[in-house]
């Protein structure tokens, strides 16, 4: 409930403000149309939607998911909730704000693709919603962690993606590899593989966080 | 009155290899006011906040007693309001709307009569509902008053308690200090003398800095 609470301050902050909103739809908006100019009337293979896609999301996820510690630290509020909250209580509230983000985020984009890119033809669609539901948690867990990593630091914009490469290749391979078995139309028992390693990471990042939130965030 | 009790013992806190302070050994309890002073960057904002929990000492312990017992660091945030010129509110939302956030967020009611008693008392009623980005600086440092004593601590510790304050200002904060120190503990950080005017006690930064490790 005190976790809601500090998200319900977030979103009510974000409409606001629209640190986050506005940074994320310019960059979607923008990166989907470059890609768009740049195929011109080329046809292209699902498979390199599919990858697309994926690349869109990432970068995306770059340019607006740490604004959840970042903008309490240039605000300098980050003491106000070290007064009024747990760590728990930070860290649930801020996953919940960017959990909310990355849906919101990501459904935009894949309905874009789905209108856009005529290859974008996904013939398993449960096992892509498979895919995107534990992709979805596996980026906000991971961005979030790493914001609340890189609000520390002095060089903050650079930081972000370069941490968050590694800590997000193997989730967004794995994710290349499930939407590429959802566009040939394997069944699920076919990619079960995958959806485990899905569940993984999600669940490593989840508990590894929670674990180490404490010692980021108490200086 | 309350029951509190802060033991300090044998703090010791370095940032990188410079000695910020050594050896603190003090035991504060309600009823009073304490003041720690120094010059600038002597480190009394870096004892506060080591006491308030917001960072950690190099060595020696922190305890918080409530009628004798021990505060767990997990709810040590309903017992103590702090006041600082480093602390920010949000400038997005009214004054009031930040108190209900506050409430909410620490998993309490919103007591709506004590804040309008302290929006009197600290002369802010006729802009709580303003958003704060519009107050001046020292209307928000008493917005600040109000939110560390909102939850009703028991230990309040005010760094630089009187910054960015006119006369009449210092007045009605020294007036709400003298209140909350009849039933709880207060501590003040400051080099202002007519802050540390205030206090029972008052220790001074200065004479923690020899290394006796």
């Amino acid at each position: 409930m005190k976790a809601y609470s500090l998200f319900k301050k977030d979103w009510q902050s974000e409409l606001r403000t629209r640190y986050a909103i506005n940074s994320l739809a310019m960059f979607i908006l923008v990166t989907i149309s470059v890609i768009l100019f740049s195929i011109g009337s080329e046809k292209i293979t699902g498979y390199l939607t599919g990858g697309l896609l994926w690349v869109v999301i990432f970068f995306s996820a770059m340019s607006g998911l740490s604004r959840a510690f970042v903008s309490e630290e240039e605000r300098g509020t980050t003491m106000t909730l070290h007064l009024i909250a747990s760590t728990t209580t930070i860290f649930s509230g801020k996953l919940i704000f960017n959990l909310l983000l990355v849906f919101l985020m990501n459904f935009v984009i894949t309905f874009l693709f789905f209108i856009l890119f005529e290859s974008f033809i996904i013939k398993n669609f449960l096992l892509f919603t498979f895919a995107f539901l534990l992709g979805n948690i596996g980026i906000a867990v991971s961005s979030t962690i790493i914001a609340a990593i890189i609000s520390k630091a002095s060089s903050k914009g650079t930081l972000y993606p370069v941490l968050s490469f590694p800590i997000l290749l193997p989730l967004i391979l794995t994710l290349l590899e499930l939407t590429k078995f959802a566009m040939d139309g394997n069944s699920i028992n076919d990619s079960i593989v995958e959806i485990l390693v899905l569940i993984c990471y999600d669940v490593i990042m989840l508990t590894a966080s929670y674990l180490l939130f404490d010692f980021i965030w108490k200086e | 009155m309350t029951d509190y009790k802060l033991v300090l013992e044998n703090l010791v806190k370095y940032f990188g290899r410079r000695l910020v302070f050594s050896q603190i050994n003090q035991i504060f309890t309600s009823g009073n006011v304490y003041g720690i002073s120094g010059p600038n960057g002597s480190g009394k904002s870096t004892l506060v906040k080591i006491i308030a929990n917001i960072i950690s000492p190099t060595r020696g312990t922190v305890v918080h007693l409530l009628s004798d017992s021990i505060i767990i660091p997990e709810k040590l945030l309903e017992h103590i309001g702090f006041v600082a010129p480093y602390l920010y509110l949000y400038d997005e939302f009214t004054a009031e709307e930040n108190l209900i956030h506050f409430s909410n967020i620490r998993g309490i009611k919103f007591d709506k009569e004590r804040a309008e008693f302290l929006f009197r008392k600290l002369n802010l009623i006729d802009r709580k509902d303003d958003i704060i980005r519009g107050y001046s600086s020292g209307m928000k440092q008493r917005l600040k008053f109000i939110f560390a004593l909102l939850h009703r601590p028991q230990c309040i510790i005010l760094d630089e308690p009187t910054s960015n304050l006119d006369n009449n200002g210092k007045e009605r904060v020294y007036d709400l200090i003298l209140e909350e120190a009849k039933s709880n503990l207060v501590l003040v950080a400051s080099n202002e003398d007519s802050d540390l005017a205030l206090c029972k006690n008052v220790i001074s930064i200065e004479n923690y800095k020899q290394n006796k490790t």
